[in-house]
């Protein structure tokens, strides 16, 4: 298991050490600090063996968390145990940096001790965590309340307390889709999927029992072409769940049923490769006059119903590392040539379904006697749609609460739908 | 108001101020002062001079100030044992506090302070915790059992903790069993005989039934703990993986691959004809491909189990080769790895999408990514031949890049394509001539090189290009020399007429001037050859290629099944097994994948003999192990039983080290090459009884019983039987964890066999026997794997014959008979050394000529000479002679002289050198004179012990 773990600051600096096994003594500090943090070249793999000892590492901006291990542990647990630790600490007290480190210090510790013992993984819930963990030092609590502390802590659902109470039941859904492409320059689709969160706010009272549906193609075919109404079903590729919903029955039904936790939470994430829509496509043409001039030609088109509008468009066209100058023409919003980033970015602020646009550049290019070709990697582009490309829809959330006295129907439901470029790139 | 502060303190009167506040009244204070010496720890500056002052602030109702002080004492507590024990008292009182947060928290610390004084009162408050009424201490003191377990192993045995953790798997919480699983699995780890976690039907469904309610780190503390549970059938191993697949759906990663582990695992129980073995292999493909959108770290993880899963089982994710395809802001360990698993699953069927993104990937930044993809071209055109002229001209164009490094990786796996297809893209030949110049990594010019020596007959100035090469002869690394020296003797062979200059250069710049044993010897057998026998050199040097294989890199078949036991590990991460990485795990088990049990039809048979390989092909016969991993290989002495690889004729591996090759190192050349030509003239020479010169192939590896059966046609035909001494303990039970070998070594009937006794002496049963040697001086080898073909019971004793070649690697040993064997079973691998007789290596056509014997024995210079004194030997000359020729010491002449019996011998070793003996029997004297002549002096020594032994014996 997990024999230590430590945070340093980007200098090797250690923030935090807490060792959890005898095996692992101070100098595993110095050793990932010399071996890693101040090794020259890039860094090869996120695990790296030093004198038998392992370390695993994340990065967060500038902070190094590492854990380290002389036995052979469980290697995925360990990253997700560490991302898992982000997300406690960004909960506790906001983004990771060397400041918000050294301010809680204290609370690090004692949140280290609580989420891991003897390098085993505990309950790391953060909303039970709160409860019992607090920075203000523990209150003096009844004997019911300490109870329902440590059953909540330990119990089947850990992830929500009991008695919680709202006067209005509300809870928001939002599906955010990240959408990834990666398109030859003759505009044949490489590679292209979805991957989707559904994201849960929910504010309800009670221990609210839930049932999701959407249409999902293996539901809606089960039951039956003629109850369809109306709305296409999408396959799933596959989709991963919050540990709070019943995954046995998900797989015996394909029902989501769970009792959230209060406040935010990911219910699902899922994939899908088929029939997605791609919001944008890119046209790109690119020129080499001569040995000193480039000229590149993008057009971009949206690809969505005319009613709807893109928001925080980029492109981002790569030049070549000798580029001397740049004139760029374009129809809509601005673009620049970034010098420091080696591209050009032309940002449009707002642009409707199925229009085009086009931007015209002229590169400059310094004579140079390199042998090595420039590697032309691929333009890339960010976007937000209001809707979502998998074609996800969101048929119904119904809540029961049978020892609260409110129905399904007293809970005010928001559906939000969001669509955003991943990775999507086309070569040119 | 924040922590930072106490970050910065660093004056010099430190201690002492702090001191001060640790003793202050105030409450706040204290604190303060505490929350400083904890920052001062972490940074690590010694502050366990306050010891006493923070464990007075221990005495506390601030929780928050007695975890501070708690942390302290994990800290300190080792290097001052005596006073950690004015802490014991608070300990105690706390496992009795009312509120089971500090009851926990309590138990937990005490299990962390290592002071044994401390571990002996923490006996009765676990006690007590295990059976709290509160969950959250239960599950707390389950994991400190593991912690004093780790402390002092047998005080939790006498003290019944163990019982005590079993009952908690029955537990109603799931966190306590979870927790319980884990305390339990690390124990049961460091006893592996022990059956600690009893795992039966009963308990598997009690976890089963805990994997739905516990938390996602109980879940993997579950399933990495069914893991190691062998179902008895396949209809129980289905019901279980019938209840893990719902674990494919969970949002955690960790989850996801220890589920993959089970069913992996399980699956191969199952029928492969039952419809939920189909199914079952359906479900695994996406939560693996979901895998590849986690983040990076997670993403390595999986793709380094996954190139296991795709090599043990192809036809899970055969139709996902788009996912992994490589985006340009992946990190480049990322990158590599996928790269790695779109070679495996490069089918005819993707192969044009492939090579598009490969060709893609060619013109990246990262150095090694970009060697990669050109290297996994070259693989593609071997691996699918229908691609392999598109591979071709990606090649070509990608050498027209100029690019040097990419131009240098393209002309190392054009060679090989070369070795695959002969003759086929040959025209392609003078493009690559054209880069000769930037070719500056050995490798790349030693391909090259070897290009120009295979098709010298097509390339018009191939003597030219060679030639260019040879003014740097020197300068080169020893893979060019080797090869550029193997080119030109090929170029000679093909166009003798105007390349005599060339060749005779070479030879004299091998042979000479150079140091290196490896590049002389190939020198001088090439020099040989040519000048003695033309046609067989063109037989040696131009011979048919053995074909390469498809896959590389492919792990070894059984570290696979040990891997594939270990998904989501470390191991799976380092494609090492753990006892390479982690200490003191040498002696524990391997894991290793259960055995398919048949449903009872008979039709199920044959299927169950192919089973390891599913539907798709096997895995290629020869394994090219993958180099340059993460760890160090020596830490990994893997021993595989060898493959029986035949001699192959022009590579490097006929070196005969630093004996003189002079003697008879041709025949000995022709006669490995040639079968068993070398045999017939001594065959033709005839004594009274024929000689039992069998054609034995050295590569048929003999069965115990074939090889006495050839001993007994020996013994009939042969005066006297060879010399085989009496077996001798090689390896006692105590250093070999309960195995002890002892052994022979015996020739019969010119095969020479090393003869084994394994005996069990442990308590578990021994399997998987495999055997090595290290280099030796005369390349003695094992001709075929180690025959134990069912594992060894406790207490049962195997007897072996294992047949030897003698054409291993060459190292001179000392003493020259010295050989070091490494022998591998289930548990470990065991060294020892031993020294055969060298009458092992006299070989039957040892008889000289007469005339060649006078002449040879005056050529050797009289220092070569040396004088043994043979005692109390009471045989006469005749039968002296004959037994002797029992072990293949022939008698040449014989003269009689003032009552003095000469007797002129030969013997020839294996490796061809002749040696050459006068022996002096006087009658009615026990004690004989022997003087031994022989070019390679060193083995005078060795020679005469055997003359001591035939003669004694």
């Amino acid at each position: 298991m997990i024999g230590g773990l430590f945070i340093y600051n980007h200098k090797g600096e250690v923030l935090i050490s807490r060792v959890y096994r005898d095996d692992i003594g101070r100098n595993a500090v110095d050793a990932f600090r010399v071996n890693v943090i101040h090794a020259r070249q890039q860094v090869r793999s996120p695990v790296t063996n030093i004198a038998r000892t392992s370390f695993f590492h994340v990065k967060r901006s500038n902070i190094w968390l590492a854990a380290v291990t002389k036995q052979n542990v469980n290697a995925a647990m360990v990253f997700e145990f560490l991302y898992k630790m982000c997300d406690v600490m960004t909960a506790y007290f906001g983004k990771i940096s060397e400041e918000n480190i050294k301010n809680n210090f204290v609370l690090i510790y004692e949140l280290l001790d609580e989420i891991l013992d003897f390098g085993y993984p505990q309950n790391s819930e953060t909303g039970a965590l709160k409860t019992f963990i607090t920075q203000t030092g523990i209150k003096s609590q009844s004997k019911e309340e300490q109870s329902q502390i440590t059953s909540q802590v330990t119990g089947q659902i850990g992830w929500r307390r009991e008695g919680i109470k709202y006067r209005r039941n509300e809870l928001f859904l939002d599906v955010l889709e990240s959408v990834n492409l990666l398109m030859s320059p003759q505009g044949q689709v490489l590679s292209a999927h979805v991957s989707g969160r559904v994201v849960m706010k929910s504010y309800l009272s009670g221990m609210p029992e839930c049932k999701f549906g959407m249409n999902d193609k293996i539901v809606i075919d089960k039951q039956g072409k003629g109850g369809g109404n109306g709305c296409q079903s999408i396959a799933i590729d596959d989709c991963t769940f919050h540990q709070c919903v019943r995954l046995s029955k998900f797989d015996a039904e394909r029902s989501i049923s769970f009792i959230p936790p209060d406040g935010e939470c990911e219910l699902m994430r899922y994939r899908t490769t088929k029939d997605i829509i791609l919001p944008f496509r890119v046209i790109p043409l690119v020129r080499e006059v001569g040995r000193t001039k480039l000229e590149v030609k993008v057009v971009i088109k949206s690809n969505f119903k005319p009613s709807l509008l893109a928001q925080k468009i980029e492109v981002r066209i790569p030049t070549p590392l000798n580029t001397s100058g740049v004139q760029v023409i374009c129809m809509k919003g601005k673009a620049k040539y970034k010098a420091s980033e080696n591209a050009i970015v032309w940002k449009i602020k707002r642009m409707a379904g199925m229009k085009e646009s086009q931007i015209s550049a002229e590169i400059e290019l310094l004579p140079t006697n390199d042998k090595k070709k420039w590697a032309r990697p691929p333009i890339s582009m960010n976007f937000e749609v209001p809707f979502a490309p998998s074609g996800l829809k969101v048929r119904y959330l119904k809540v029961f609460e049978p020892k609260l006295n409110y129905s399904d129907h007293d809970v005010i439901k928001w559906v939000r739908y969001i669509g955003r470029s991943g990775i999507y790139e086309t070569r040119c | 108001m924040t922590d930072s502060k106490y970050f910065t303190t660093t004056k010099k009167g430190e201690i002492f101020e702090l001191k001060a506040e640790l003793n202050s009244d105030k409450k706040e204070k204290k604190k303060e002062a505490v929350k400083k010496v904890i920052a001062s720890m972490t940074v690590g500056k010694d502050v366990s001079a306050l010891f006493p002052d923070v464990v007075n602030c221990m005495q506390t109702d601030n929780l928050e100030l007695k975890k501070l002080v708690y942390l302290y004492l994990m800290n300190y507590a080792k290097s001052q044992p005596d006073m950690a024990i004015m802490a014991v008292n608070t300990f105690v009182k706390d496992c009795e506090d009312p509120n089971p947060l500090i009851r926990a928290l309590a138990v937990r610390t005490m299990g962390c302070i290592r002071v044994d004084k401390i571990t002996e009162y923490l006996c009765e408050p676990l006690r007590k915790c295990l059976k709290d009424e509160d969950p959250y201490v239960r599950k707390t003191a389950a994991v400190c059992v593991a912690k004093l377990h780790d402390i002092n192993a047998q005080l939790v045995e006498d003290q019944g903790f163990l019982d005590t953790l079993k009952d908690l798997i029955s537990d109603s919480n799931p966190m306590v069993v979870a927790n319980a699983v884990a305390a339990l699995s690390e124990i049961a780890e460091s006893h592996p005989n022990s059956n600690l976690l009893d795992l039966n039907p009963q308990s598997i469904n009690k976890l089963l039934t805990a994997l739905n309610e516990c938390t996602e780190w109980g879940q993997i503390f579950i399933l990495d703990c069914l893991a190691n549970y062998t179902p008895r059938d396949d209809r129980e191993s289905q019901s279980i993986c019938e209840r893990v697949t719902p674990r494919l759906s969970h949002a955690n990663s960790a989850v996801v691959l220890s589920a993959v582990k089970v069913l992996m695992k399980f699956m191969e129980m199952l029928p492969k004809d039952l419809d939920y073995y189909g199914t079952l292999l359906k479900k695994l493909a996406p939560p693996l491909v979901t895998l590849l959108s986690a983040e990076p770290e997670l993403q390595y993880v999986a793709l380094r189990n996954i190139n296991l899963i795709v090599q043990k089982r192809p036809e899970i994710l055969k139709h996902e080769m788009k996912v992994f395809f490589v985006k340009y802001n992946d990190p480049i360990y990322v990158k590599l790895e996928k790269l790695d698993i779109m070679i495996r699953l490069a089918s005819q069927a993707n192969i044009a999408q492939v090579l598009a993104e490969l060709k893609e990937y060619a013109t990246e930044v990262d150095v090694d990514f970009v060697r990669k993809a050109v290297r996994a071209i070259g693989r593609c055109a071997i691996k699918v031949e229908q691609s392999a002229e598109r591979c071709v001209s990606t090649l070509l164009d990608l050498i027209q890049t100029k690019v040097n490094y990419v131009v240098q990786e393209a002309i190392v796996v054009i060679k090989d394509i070369f070795r695959k297809y002969p003759n086929k893209y040959e025209s392609v030949i003078a493009t690559l001539c054209e880069n000769l110049d930037s070719l500056d990594e050995p490798e790349a010019r030693a391909a090259m090189i070897w290009i120009v020596g295979e098709y010298a007959e097509r390339i018009d100035n191939a003597d030219e290009l060679l030639e260019s090469f040879l003014e740097g002869f020197h300068d080169e690394s020893t893979q060019v020399q080797l090869q550029l020296l193997t080119a030109i003797v090929k170029l000679f062979l093909k166009k003798p007429t105007e390349t005599q200059e060339l060749v005779q250069q070479v030879l004299s710049l091998a042979t000479q001037d150079s140091d290196n044993p490896d590049l002389r010897d190939r020198g001088y057998i090439y020099w040989r050859l040519l000048s003695t026998d033309p046609v067989a050199a063109k037989e040696v040097v131009l011979a048919e290629k053995p074909l390469i294989s498809e896959e590389t890199d492919l792990i070894e078949p059984t570290l696979l099944e040990e891997l594939i036991c270990h998904i989501g590990t470390l191991a799976s991460v380092y494609h090492k097994p753990p006892s390479a990485f982690v200490e003191g795990s040498r002696g524990v088990m391997h894991k290793r994948l259960p055995a398919r049990t048949g449903s009872g039809e008979g039709t199920e048979c044959p299927d169950v003999g192919n089973a390891a390989g599913g539907s798709a092909p096997e895995a290629a016969p020869s394994i090219i192990p993958s180099q340059g991993d993460l760890l160090g290989d020596l830490l990994n002495l893997d021993l595989a039983p060898p493959t029986t690889t035949g001699p192959t004729p022009s590579t490097s591996g006929m070196q005969m080290g630093g004996m003189d090759l002079l003697g008879g190192g041709l025949e000995s050349l022709v006669g490995t090459l040639g079968g068993d030509i070398g045999g017939s003239p001594a065959m033709g020479a005839g004594f009274g009884a024929a000689p039992a010169v069998m054609p034995a192939s050295l590569n048929a590896p003999v069965g115990g019983g074939l090889g006495d059966l050839f001993d007994l046609g020996g013994g009939v035909g042969m005066p006297m039987g060879a010399y085989i001494p009496p077996k001798t303990v090689w390896l006692p039970a105590m250093k070999a964890k309960g195995l002890e070998i002892s052994g022979t070594f015996a020739r019969r009937a010119g095969v020479i066999q090393m003869e084994l006794v394994l005996t069990n002496k442990a308590m578990s049963v021994m399997t998987d026997f495999a055997i090595q040697f290290n280099r030796n001086s005369f390349g003695l080898a094992p001709a075929g794997p180690l025959q134990v073909l069912t594992p060894l019971g406790p207490n049962q004793t195997i007897e072996v014959s294992l047949p030897l070649s003698t054409v291993g690697p060459v190292m001179k040993m000392d003493p020259l008979n010295n050989l070091q064997v490494a022998v591998k079973n289930n548990i470990d691998v065991f060294y020892f050394s031993c020294q055969y007789p060298i009458s092992m290596l006299f070989v039957e056509d040892g008889k000289m000529e007469r005339q060649v014997f006078l002449a040879t024995w005056k050529d050797i210079p009289n220092d070569n000479e040396s004088q043994f004194q043979i005692q109390d030997c009471h045989l006469n000359s005749e039968a002296a002679s004959n037994k002797l020729q029992g072990s293949n010491i022939f008698t040449i002449a014989k003269r009689t002289v003032e009552g003095q019996d000469m007797l002129y011998m030969s013997i020839k070793l294996s490796n061809g050198i002749w040696v050459l003996a006068e022996l002096k029997v006087q009658a009615g004297n026990p004690n004989y004179t022997i003087s031994l002549k022989c070019r390679a002096p060193e083995v005078s020594q060795c020679v005469f012990q055997c003359y001591e032994a035939v003669l004694k014996n």
